[in-house]
């Protein structure tokens, strides 16, 4: 994954809440088996309105997203993060995640910068006219005007973000100690260590 | 470890599942038990296979496809497989039953009997178990908390960090009990209680919390009604929901094809009645609902949070007092066709869904056939169809002779899938007409491009198939 530190550029003044993960991309999207290719479906039910947001000339392919509260609530469709990704978006901010779209966003790098609602309303107003700057190093959202907003992020998201970090192999380091575990619920917990034998199903 | 202090339910899951603690609080948690189906776990396994890692443990892992099956015949008259018309469809459904056998995990097809809804399938054959870990490419997975599992929904990069690890990195949520207190009125079901509650907490009311449902109305319920209940937890933003595991839980579990049998179900049974929350445990936030406030519920909107009462009107968005859901109200009643005012059990419906891993078990088909017995669909209603959560649902149905009430109706008996809940098969509701629908979501476009969902209980689909309108079912027991 590439490391991320600094995004900067347009972002969209976009400010809606709730927004699902069905606008974001729609379910017959979802019938891919690769990763790429979902930019072209991403909001497209708002995409059918020809003064969208999303293809002006203005805003079309800014790295950016500014939304309201929930964003990405709905299912668990990672193809949201993909879709957001094959877009161009690199960053969202916005008042709330869904807990599993924030998940999703970060395991492919896209940055979640939660912020109070008074940050999105000021955001979305300078985003109309102005780029917008985050620095993931120094926690900051900067805005050409001195507006300065600090968010929290979770250190251990932050160094995975900051070093392109797979997760996968992370975790795969720690085979001894998941073995242990495996060891111990097999002793104490015996009904949980097995579930499916293939060979009786079979 | 001390465990002396007085724990919920959730905590104690949680510290049963700690392989590792990160000086951040985040814990390396491990998984009992993943269900895969087709649509989020394509990419996974590809990268297992890019990186050359291999499933950790294919015993905890069950794959079934659901999403795209067409839920009409799917073998013809010698057996062979009739093929399906999208060759998207086709080819993800293509990717599941190649990739499971590859990775040495139990796959069942789309023909056999145990086929079905992942969320059905899971409780069904007793691989889901309470107390333990269980996740899916799903949001719906949840679910499965109904039976007092930790059960979340995950996206595909977690399935494949699951695939090739058995665990996750969390961090433990808040905790919030929502009680419902009191007795349920009659024509009032679990389905209408989950409504409810998420028209009090809103869709992101429970977002960074998993929620406990517990109290005298939730404990009255069936088990296939506490998992109604916590299927739709992601519907008010929770991750997971809770119930209790009990004697019901114990019973509905007990004998089923992969519970645990002998010495071993004993165990269980022991460790599953010391889950429950200590007294003097306390949760971060507490919600307490009088279940006698609680009357057959729809939605009116385009949120599972715009939730009323059949016998209320649809609401002006002037009496939102947020600005931004007065905005998203009024641009719902665009979306639905709907004016301020309008009384809910006017709307006319064109279709009927009955089916969706909130509401396709048996008792949602008994609750629907009760209803339907010895009447007809309106002539208005063009499209009506009852979908099984799985292949062994379906046969206890036919058993009871269910099939024959629902197709003397009028209505359509299919075969089992997700089917109409999000159309990604060839189930669709055709855009401008409205659908009432035992689902979980009534998003924009979610059952077809220009659909209008409302949401309802089995019963209370059944009662508008037989109007043709939104319809009290109290009116016609």
């Amino acid at each position: 994954m590439e490391p991320v530190k600094e995004i900067s550029g347009r972002a969209y003044p976009f400010g809606q809440k709730n927004v699902d993960t069905d606008v974001i991309i729609p379910s017959h999207w979802l019938k891919t088996i690769t990763r790429e290719g979902l930019g072209k479906g991403a909001f497209e039910t708002l995409r059918q309105n020809p003064d969208n947001l999303f293809d002006s000339d203005e805003f079309k392919g800014s790295p950016i997203l500014v939304a309201g509260d929930n964003f990405g609530c709905g299912s668990s469709r990672e193809h949201a993060a993909w879709a957001l990704l094959d877009m161009g978006i690199h960053a969202v901010i916005a008042p709330s995640f869904s807990d599993i779209f924030s998940g999703n966003a970060f395991k492919n790098g896209i940055l979640t910068v939660v912020l109070p609602q008074e940050a999105i309303d000021r955001l979305v107003e300078v985003a109309k006219t102005d780029p917008i700057d985050i620095d993931l190093e120094a926690q900051t959202v900067t805005t050409p005007f001195q507006d300065r907003f600090t968010f929290e992020i979770d250190p251990f998201r932050k160094h995975c973000l900051m070093h392109g970090l797979d997760e996968v192999g992370l975790t795969l380091e720690r085979g001894d100690a998941i073995s242990g575990f495996e060891a111990e619920v097999r002793a104490d917990r015996p009904f949980l260590a097995h579930g499916v034998d293939l060979a009786a199903s079979a | 470890m001390a465990n002396t202090a007085p724990r919920t339910l959730y905590q104690k899951i949680w510290d049963a599942h700690v392989v590792e603690r990160r000086d951040d609080g985040t814990c390396l948690i491990y998984i009992d038990r993943h269900l895969v189906h087709e649509v989020t776990s394509p990419q996974a396994f590809e990268a297992l296979r890019l990186a050359g890692r291999k499933v950790r443990r294919p015993d905890l892992t069950l794959a079934v496809p659901d999403h795209n099956l067409p839920t009409t015949a799917r073998r013809d008259g010698e057996g062979h497989r009739i093929p399906i018309k999208d060759a998207q469809s086709a080819q993800q459904l293509a990717a599941l039953e190649r990739n499971a056998p590859e990775f040495g995990i139990r796959y069942i097809g789309d023909a056999d009997r145990e086929q079905g809804i992942v969320h059905v399938v899971g409780p069904e054959q007793g691989f889901s178990l309470p107390g333990a870990t269980i996740v899916c490419g799903d949001s719906h997975t949840a679910c499965h908390g109904g039976l007092g599992a930790l059960a979340f929904g995950i996206g595909t990069s977690e399935v494949e960090h699951v695939l090739a690890t058995q665990t996750l990195l969390l961090k433990q949520s808040k905790t919030m009990e929502v009680r419902v207190e009191g007795e349920l009125a009659p024509g009032v079901s679990a389905k209408d209680v989950v409504l409810h509650i998420t028209g009090v907490l809103g869709a992101a009311g429970g977002t960074g919390y998993v929620i406990e449902y517990t109290g005298s109305a939730i404990r009255s319920l069936s088990i296939e009604g506490r998992l109604t209940v916590s299927n739709m937890a992601i519907e008010h933003g929770a991750r997971a929901g809770l119930i209790a595991p009990d004697e019901k839980t114990f019973a509905y579990v007990k004998g089923r094809p992969y519970a645990p049998k002998g010495e071993e179900w004993d165990k269980a049974v022991a460790w599953w009645a010391s889950l429950a929350t200590d007294p003097g445990a306390t949760y971060d936030k507490v919600v307490v609902i009088d279940a006698a406030a609680i009357a057959p519920s729809v939605t009116w909107g385009t949120s599972p949070e715009d939730v009323v009462a059949i016998t209320g009107v649809v609401p002006s968005p002037d009496s939102f007092a947020d600005a931004s859901k007065r905005d998203a109200a009024q641009k719902s009643l665009d979306y639905m066709g709907l004016v301020p005012g309008q009384r809910l059990d006017s709307v006319e419906v064109q279709n009927v869904f009955i089916g969706s891993c909130t509401n396709s078990r048996i008792e949602d088909l008994r609750a629907a056939a009760a209803v339907l017995k010895g009447r007809k669909k309106a002539d208005t209603v063009k499209w009506a169809i009852v979908v099984p959560g799985s292949g062994l649902v379906k046969a206890q149905a036919e058993a009871e002779g269910l099939d024959r009430i629902f197709i003397e109706a009028g209505l359509e008996w299919r075969e089992p899938g997700c089917s109409a809940c999000l159309g990604m098969n060839p189930d669709k509701v055709p855009a401008g007409e409205r659908c009432a629908s035992t689902s979980n979501r009534n998003f924009v476009g979610r059952q077809g491009p220009g659909a209008r969902t409302h949401l309802v209980s089995p019963a209370m689909a059944a009662a508008a198939a037989v109007t043709g309108h939104l319809t009290d079912v109290r009116e016609l027991v």
